[in-house]
């Protein structure tokens, strides 16, 4: 039954569906995991790469992890591809935002721009949704620290800490648990930690499987987007109980 | 010619312009207001070419209303200022539009701010100017009198005495004029008694 409409994106089915968007939900399901935390002192973001190999030049690339401005920073879940046009147009954005006003975009507007973007493709133009999911960390006058998911529909909310990509509702439920509102960024960062190693597939928990950052306040006045070292996030994993021996995956 | 002054005090923006608008040697109308409210907390005293300064002003207060209504949330003077300096250079090249402006607001964060904004798209942040053929005659009485932190009662009797001395030095006769004042608690007019 489902296979006579899912082939366009411009058409409901006839249960009100739209299969393309939750095909490309079902695609991010299968990639590698990111998590958001919020707090008052910054917000964590951390993710799961899934391509592993001695022959990347890790200090080089990274696929989950990327600034958008000097005030906002987003993780990704899903096609790699995809995600790089989005954040492309999300620069332009926020650039475009800040020559006009000489403001840095407020998060939420940087959000919404991208998320009208994505909804276009779910209504006109006969092409796919983007296979995507984002998770926005961001800082703003407005609202202090602030994070937000997107997904390929073009919705997106306001959250206090979630996760996207493989195995998220396991990881949304630990941290519904565990989340406290007055959580420290110290603490925000173990929290993380311990949610992706309850919820990768994963045997343990190493510094090349994963990328860990932080937006926050590195001196008064300067905002920083800060991607943690192997070093550092070695030390962390140490400190919440994961060996830290780097293991070789081919 | 329009007259048009400004200047910030301690935790205020004290704007003025005539009121009149006159072609040639007739006085068409005498109670024009030149400053325009554009939000809760800034104002937009405007000179130039009537028309064009009436609807340069009035697409930018519409487009600042329409951010009010996207965003839940009102743009700072800086930013306001930023873009109407990015409009007018634009349009220099394009469509040029007569509008010589001096925009003032209040932020909660960062206190009261003057911005100087001409047709070509010049902005300056100012604490004391004017625009039109008063800015002849009074930059100097400004330069002056004017102190930084100066109270709202001070300010309006620096404002009486440039208006005195165009009266006295300026041919052409601008009888009224009309001041706003823009603070914490917002725009309001502000009488010459």
């Amino acid at each position: 039954m489902a296979r006579r409409y899912d082939s366009r994106t411009t058409i409901f089915s006839p249960e009100g569906r739209l299969y393309q968007v939750e095909y490309a939900m079902e695609a991010i399901s299968h990639a590698g995991a990111a998590v958001g935390v919020l707090s008052q002192e910054g917000v964590v973001l951390a993710a799961e790469k899934k391509i592993i190999s001695k022959l990347l030049e890790t200090a080089k690339s990274t696929e989950k992890m990327y600034a958008i401005d000097q005030h906002v920073a987003c993780a990704v879940a899903g096609i790699t591809a995809d995600a790089n046009i989005l954040i492309g147009r999300a620069r332009i954005t926020a650039q475009r935002y800040f020559y006009t006003y000489q403001e840095p975009i407020p998060v939420e507007q940087l959000v919404q721009r991208l998320c009208d973007l994505k909804q276009g493709y779910t209504q006109f133009g006969g092409l796919r949704p983007f296979g995507v999911s984002f998770l926005f960390a961001g800082w703003d006058r407005h609202h202090g620290f602030q994070l937000y998911q997107s997904d390929p529909s073009g919705n997106y909310g306001g959250w206090k800490a979630t996760a996207i990509g493989a195995n998220s509702t396991a990881a949304q439920s630990i941290l519904k648990t565990d989340y406290q509102d007055d959580i420290s960024l110290r603490d925000a960062l173990k929290l993380t930690v311990k949610v992706l190693g309850k919820t990768m597939d994963s045997a343990q928990l190493t510094s090349e499987k994963l990328e860990f950052a932080t937006l926050s306040f590195v001196k008064p006045e300067l905002l920083g987007f800060h991607q943690l070292s192997s070093e550092e996030l070695n030390a962390l994993l140490q400190e919440c109980g994961y060996v830290a021996t780097s293991s070789e995956e081919a | 010619m329009d007259s048009v002054i400004a200047l910030v005090g301690k935790d205020f923006v004290l704007s003025a312009a005539d009121t009149s608008n006159a072609r040639s040697v007739i006085v068409m109308k005498d109670d024009v207001d030149k400053i325009m409210e554009l939000d809760s907390h800034k104002t937009l005293a405007m000179g130039g070419e009537p028309g064009d300064f009436v609807q340069f002003t009035e697409y930018i207060q519409k487009n600042l209303h329409l951010y009010e209504f996207q965003t839940g949330l009102q743009l700072s003077t800086h930013a306001v200022a930023n873009f109407i300096r990015g409009e007018l250079a634009r349009l220099i090249r394009e469509a040029p539009v007569l509008a010589n402006l001096l925009l003032g607001g209040f932020d909660a964060i960062s206190g009261p701010s003057l911005y100087y904004i001409d047709y070509l798209g010049t902005l300056e942040k100012l604490d004391h100017t004017a625009q039109g053929y008063a800015s002849f005659f009074i930059l100097g009485t400004l330069d002056r009198y004017y102190q930084r932190d100066i109270t709202l009662e001070q300010g309006i009797e620096l404002m009486k005495r440039c208006i005195q001395q165009l009266s006295k030095r300026f041919v052409i006769n601008q009888k009224n004029f009309i001041m706003k004042v823009v603070d914490k608690d917002g725009v309001r007019q502000v009488n010459f008694e």
